[in-house]
This record gives C-alpha cells, structure tokens and sequence, in this order.
C-alpha cells in the first residue's frame, strides 16, 4: 500500500492570492459565542474561484 | 511546522502553513517525524531495527517514502513554510469595515441560570429592553460602515431577545426595507432559552431568520440543574415541545441546539447523543465560561475525561454517520477544500473590529462578552466607534499577535482564540486561555479524524 496518503484541501498559500474578500460569517456569530474557531467557517466565494 | 498524532486507528499528519492532512501508516508516521532533524542513512537505520518484525518495511521501502516525503515537501504540502507572518503584520493597516452586531435586545431573562456570563441577562447593569429607535440607528449604523460588504449579521441576543419580541420583529421589517436601498442582504441570528416560543415566534423565526440558536443542554437532570425559571423550576419540559415544534417547521434552514457542559456533566457526549436521539440533528455543545471558583467551573482534573469525551463524540459520529443517523456537532464542522482562507484563519472572529455588540442603550463593545465592562465601551450607534485606539488594539489581535501562540500547531485553525476568554483569564487580549486551547486542539483532532474516517480511508494500526 502507499504509506502516505494526502487528502484533498485547500491550499492556504494560494489562497494569500484569491482570498480575503471578507464575506464570510463572524467566527462567534452562529452557535458558540463562547469561544473563537476559524476552522468550521464556510467560504463564501463559490469553488472554482478557489 | 507539522503535527501528528494517532487517534482512532489513523496517523494522521498536519502540515500547518500549507492546510495539507496526510494519512499515514506507522512507518511513514516514524520517518516524518525523524526528516527534518535526522540524516537519512541514520532514519533507515532506525526504521529497519524497530520494524526488524516486518519484512515489508525494507530499505528500497524506506528510500521510496524518503522521497515521497521529498516530492511533498517540493510542492509545498509538507514542511512548508511560514509566509504569512509579515501579511500579519499588514492586518494594522488593513481598513475593516463592520458586518456584523449582535443586537441585545433585552437585558433580562426568564431564566436564572446559575452559569450565564450575563449574570441572568443583567450583564452586571440594571434590566432594560433596547427600543425600536436603537434597533433602527443600530441598522443604520451598520450599513453606514460595512462598506461594500454585501452580507450583513445581526443577531438577537440577550439576556432573552423573545422578551423585546415586538421590537425584534419590527427592526427586521426596518432592516428588509433598508436592505434594498442600500443593496445588502442582511443575515439575523436569534437565540434564545425557548421559553416563550408560540406559532407567532415559530412563523417568524422559519420565514426571517437565518440561524436560530436554542439552548438545550441535553438530558432533564443536567439542562434542570442549572436552567430553572424565576421560580426555581427546571425549564426543560416547558421549553423541549416548542424546540421540535420549531426544528420541524424550520423546512431545512439553519439550526443549532446549543448546550453548556460544566464540572456537573463531563461525561457531556451523553446529553449531546440524547439531543441526538430527540431528532436534532445540528448541535453545539460549549464548555462553559466561568470563574475558577464557581462550583461548576471546570477542573485540571475534568481535562482528561474531556479528552476522552471528545474522542468517544468522534467515534459515535462516524458510526451514527455510517448507520445512517448522523448528525452535526459545531466544533467538528471541518471543510477541508472549502474551509477559510488565510485572510480569515490568521484575522480571527472580527469583534471589535467587524463584529461589535450593541447594549439596550446603543452602546458598542468589542463583542457580547465585554458587555458591561467600562474599560472595553467603543462609542455608540450615533457617533460610531469613538475609542479607535481600542479598536486598533483587536485589529492586532490575532494569530500572530499572541506571543504564547508562536509555537502551536493549532494556531491557523483558532486564529489565535477568543479575546474574552484571553482577557478574563489573564487580563490581556493578547493572552490565551489555556484550558480552552487545550480542549480546542483536542477538538481539531477530532475533527479532522473523522473527515479522515469519512473519506474512506483505512486504520493503520
């Protein structure tokens, strides 16, 4: 078998270059208020800008 | 930088800089973790004399994940480098604009739970309810600083934001005729104990509200304990009939049910699976926030049942998800492909900067946790964010802005963490609070194991 495996994700580096738009929600906006994840922040530019 | 850990079956490698997860077998796991301080000739030695047992593990084998290691490494997806520091630095001269308020529509609450950092909705003041005239300038003050920011936040809070319900209803028709003047859409929260929910409540909230966050922290014994009415009565049977009733006209828009763990319930994976089992399908559960002090404030000694509590989570989720009854927990909501980018995982959740809160009275704090603390008012909903040296102080606080956060792994996942949580633990907002980042990168793990599970990968060991 292949030893190491790689998950498809996204490349941060890249996205130095198509991100930052901004729209995305407020971390602590929906359901915590308590605590501070960036990790389960959907982006809302669509895929193939990606 | 990289991390790995084993969880569940898997060995699993995080490459920090790039966002790359790979998933390894044991001897890949060994040789990573020797490659950047280890010859090669030395790791093949090593390898072949921990692995003698195995007549797979041979040193052509061994030079193959060398340069498998190698090649990944070359394409950036494994010891990548740091870039992003100096863009972090660029984050105080980054001009922010405002996209979300969390509206405190109402200083008081028909609930006394015994652990609410709003001191039973009062937020150490006096009880009020926001007036229509402060919901209104709220909006107008938002979209006068969102810039060309299109989609706007607000969320009803409290205390209980269903005890100003009138005004809740009439600054959302406000918002919906501003919204088309000024081109923006505007996104409401509301969130609430579930206490005076009725058919009005129900019909509004499914039409208007994009999120509805209800807080049930899960089986009677535990949501009683500590959620009772001003009479001194638990609230569960009042509140459980109208949270279904709610979740099942909700015709699939967005939902939490939100609980609190405390020192009372470590074994908490127990009131998320019976909110599970209730039929909701979408649920948060948050170790609660409190003095050290507070009988129920959380111990050194709850960490490592915490730990184990977050694995057992992981693992029922993958098996429920399998059975065909899975459902979502908040924290472990991971989007691998299509996750943030590094302008958000490094900027952090925005208050005071893009996220204020706004008092019953119009007055702006960073977020809902420093409401009621004097040292943290910004300015008002009439004249704006008038304490800018304040506002600058959150522009700088984030993932690199935190000196205890240089060498986690976890940092571009948390963004540096909670600035409340920092400050009440240590008096800075550019302090960390440990006891948080110690559930929230076992939490990541988690997470991130399951996405593992989930895409069909196979145990290692």
């Amino acid at each position: 078998m292949n030893r190491i495996q790689t998950l498809e994700t996204r490349d941060l580096a890249q996205s130095a270059h198509n991100g930052g738009c901004g729209e995305c929600q407020t971390s602590c906006q929906s359901a915590c208020k308590t605590s501070c994840g960036v990790a389960n922040q959907p982006c809302e530019k669509s895929s193939e800008n990606k | 930088m990289i991390h790995q850990y084993k969880l569940n079956g898997y060995c699993i490698v995080l490459d920090i800089y790039s966002g790359s997860v790979h998933v390894v077998d044991p001897v890949a796991y060994d040789v990573i973790a020797l490659y950047e301080t280890t010859a090669p000739e030395e790791i093949i030695r090593q390898m072949l004399e921990k692995y003698h047992d195995q007549p797979d593990v041979t040193e052509e084998e061994l030079r193959q994940v060398l340069d498998s290691i190698e090649e990944l490494k070359k394409n950036g997806k494994l010891f990548a480098p740091d870039q992003y520091a100096d863009m972090a630095f660029d984050f105080k001269e980054r001009n922010t604009v405002i996209k979300a308020l969390c509206l405190h529509v109402a200083h008081t609450c028909n609930l006394t739970c015994n652990y609410c950092f709003a001191s039973q909705g009062k937020y150490q003041g006096d009880r009020a309810l926001m007036s229509l005239e402060v919901g209104k300038q709220a909006i107008d003050f938002l979209i006068a600083h969102s810039g060309t920011r299109r989609n706007l936040e607000v969320d009803f809070f409290g205390g209980e934001p269903l005890m100003n319900w009138q005004m809740v209803k009439d600054v959302v028709a406000y918002a919906r005729e501003q919204e088309k003047l000024h081109n923006k859409n505007f996104r409401f929260t509301l969130t609430t104990n579930g206490l005076l929910i009725d058919d009005d409540v129900i019909e509004f909230a499914n039409k208007e509200m994009h999120n509805v966050v209800l807080s049930l922290d899960g089986r009677k014994e535990v949501h009683d304990r500590l959620r009772r009415t001003v009479n001194g009565k638990g609230s569960y049977d009042i509140i459980l009939p109208k949270f279904k009733k709610l979740v099942e006209s909700r015709g699939g828009k967005g939902y939490y049910m939100r609980g609190t763990f405390t020192h009372d319930n470590v074994d908490f994976t127990n009131d998320i699976f019976h909110m599970a089992d209730l039929g909701f399908t979408e649920l948060s559960m948050e170790p609660v926030v409190s003095a050290p002090d507070e009988p129920y404030a959380l111990t050194e000694e709850d960490l490592p049942k915490l730990f184990e509590q977050y694995e057992i989570l992981a693992t029922e989720m993958i098996r429920r998800h399998e059975a065909g009854n899975g459902f979502t927990f908040y924290h472990y909501m991971i989007d691998l492909k299509g996750g943030p980018c590094i302008y958000k995982r490094i900027s952090g959740c925005g208050s005071g900067t893009e996220y204020l809160a706004v008092t019953p009275w119009g007055e702006l704090f960073p977020c809902h946790q420093f409401v009621g603390d004097p040292a943290y008012s910004m300015g008002n909903v009439w004249d704006g964010v008038t304490n800018t040296a304040l506002r600058d102080e959150f522009k700088l606080c984030n993932a690199y802005a935190r000196p205890d956060c240089k060498d986690c792994w976890a940092r571009l996942y948390c963004s540096g963490g909670c600035a409340a949580n920092a400050y009440h633990a240590t008096g800075s907002i550019k302090g960390i609070y440990e006891y948080g980042c110690q559930l929230f990168r076992k939490r990541i793990e988690c997470a991130i194991m399951v996405q593992v599970a989930q895409a069909g990968f196979t145990k290692s060991y």
